[in-house]
């Protein structure tokens, strides 16, 4: 059967991969080409590679960055961060990306999503919502990095966006994000119930039962981790060997 | 002449076929074209596909490479990929439309609300690494039984001749993941994508001489 993912998640700026707390505080934590080869070495299912670079003077690294990544690692790359029209879309499956993710721009330009799925297909289109709970089972859309409120409800939008051509959700909890608390696993569940599409839950992680509770209680159908792997607490073959121990697939 | 063709009807992205092809056949000429002639001439012909199965006939069309990829799929070796596959049929459910007839059978589509044995609701697109069970076609050798490969689709083939089936994945049913006939071999999953079991059926591939 069907395997559920393991993704490693490397943010981007300057030419390095960095972790933030809850999108602040950075820390170092390594070249982007040598951690994605060591993540594929331990097994990693894809990769995640979000450019947060805030200067678009330094837009073109992140290209070079995936073309290096795409003639090395054999596995599926999902690339996002300041994607506004269909051209950035191209570019980055042109320097070797697999998927394209799309956050802040689908919610100013919905019509973007429908184009470039139309354009080069759903399947690697994917849609990057980051929420944020504000009452008991409700979750609002935000934007900016996680500054900006939009007064969309999650739920909602998670649905509209598949219904536009996205090919895959990725939900990240602006509450749980950086915390190493677990997942959000109600809105996970929450929007992994509503859609025919995967969800990728990210936000939380701190050890391998949260990544094991994401699947089986959060009901995701790939579980996106970064500081875990990233400062070598576990590596993503321990997170495997885990959850198959916990009776989910995994590719081994 | 090129060692291998790598067909390009404008459906998107075939930087990951050129790669990990260049990563098993280092010294192969590899041309990423959609000129008819370097399809014609070239030794070995790769027929990728992704989008839509009604855009890529069309901008095959459009191209005039049809008669090209006709012509390869019946006197070269020539491995499909995807909507690649799904090209090879005679008519697809995506969009309603007929596809290029060289294998006989159809394209239908993951029916909606499946669920696995403990119920649980399973996606359509069937994305990410499934089990493949494979027969014994030259090009699963040293590739293991029940090996996992990379997926991305949302419809399947369904081959009126059970001969040509070379290999199924579960979703949760049983469904066809492989097809050849002679000179022809043709996968639903992406062998670029597919790490070191995808790299070893494209090794396969570019030794494959057919009888």
């Amino acid at each position: 059967m069907l395997a559920k993912r393991i993704i490693p998640c490397l943010d981007v700026t300057a030419g390095r991969v960095v972790k933030g707390v809850s999108f602040v505080k950075l820390r170092d934590a390594g070249d982007p080409v040598e951690i994605a080869r060591r993540y594929d070495d331990q097994g990693a299912d894809e990769l995640t590679f979000l450019d947060i670079t805030a200067s678009s003077d330094d837009r073109g690294i992140i290209f070079r960055i995936i073309e290096q990544v795409a003639s090395q690692v054999f596995i599926p790359l999902t690339v996002g961060g300041g994607v506004r029209e269909v051209q950035d879309v191209r570019n980055l499956l042109n320097a070797g990306a697999d998927k394209v993710s799309i956050n802040t721009s689908a919610v100013t330009n919905p019509q973007l999503v429908a184009d470039a799925a139309s354009r080069y297909g759903s399947q690697c289109i994917v849609v990057a919502i980051d929420a944020k709970q504000v009452q008991p089972g409700k979750w609002e859309v935000f934007t900016h990095g996680g500054r900006k409120a939009t007064g969309l409800d999650t739920v909602e939008w998670a649905k509209k966006m598949q219904l536009l051509g996205a090919g895959e959700i990725l939900l990240t909890s602006m509450d749980q994000d950086g915390q190493k608390k677990g997942f959000d696993l109600a809105l996970t569940r929450a929007v992994t119930d509503a859609l025919e599409i995967p969800v990728i839950a990210s936000g939380g992680v701190g050890n391998l039962q949260h990544l094991a509770d994401g699947v089986k209680i959060g009901g995701a159908d790939a579980v996106l981790a970064a500081s875990i792997f990233h400062f070598g607490e576990y590596t993503v073959q321990q997170a495997k060997q885990f959850m198959a121990q916990q009776g989910i697939e995994v590719r081994l | 002449m090129v060692d291998i063709a790598i067909v390009d009807y404008g459906m998107g992205n075939l930087r990951s076929v050129q790669q990990a092809v260049h990563k098993v056949a280092p010294d192969a000429s590899v041309s990423v074209t959609d000129d008819s002639q370097v399809v014609g001439d070239a030794k070995r012909v790769i027929f990728p596909g992704q989008g839509a199965m009604p855009d890529c006939m069309r901008e095959l069309d459009a191209r005039g490479l049809r008669q090209a990829v006709l012509d390869a799929a019946r006197n070269k070796p020539f491995l499909g990929i995807c909507i690649g596959l799904q090209m090879l049929f005679e008519h697809s459910a995506e969009g309603n439309v007929p596809g290029l007839g060289v294998l006989p059978g159809e394209v239908v589509r993951f029916a909606s609300e499946l669920r696995d044995a403990q119920g649980n609701k399973l996606k359509v697109p069937h994305m990410g690494w499934n089990q493949v069970h494979h027969g014994d076609h030259v090009l699963w050798n040293g590739i293991a039984q029940d090996a996992r490969f990379y997926f991305v689709h949302s419809y399947y083939v369904r081959p009126s001749d059970v001969s040509l089936v070379q290999a199924t994945s579960d979703y949760p049913q049983p469904f066809v993941c492989a097809a050849a006939r002679d000179n022809l071999f043709a996968v639903q999953f992406h062998p670029e994508k597919s790490a070191a079991a995808g790299l070893h059926l494209l090794q396969n591939f570019i030794n494959w001489n057919p009888a």
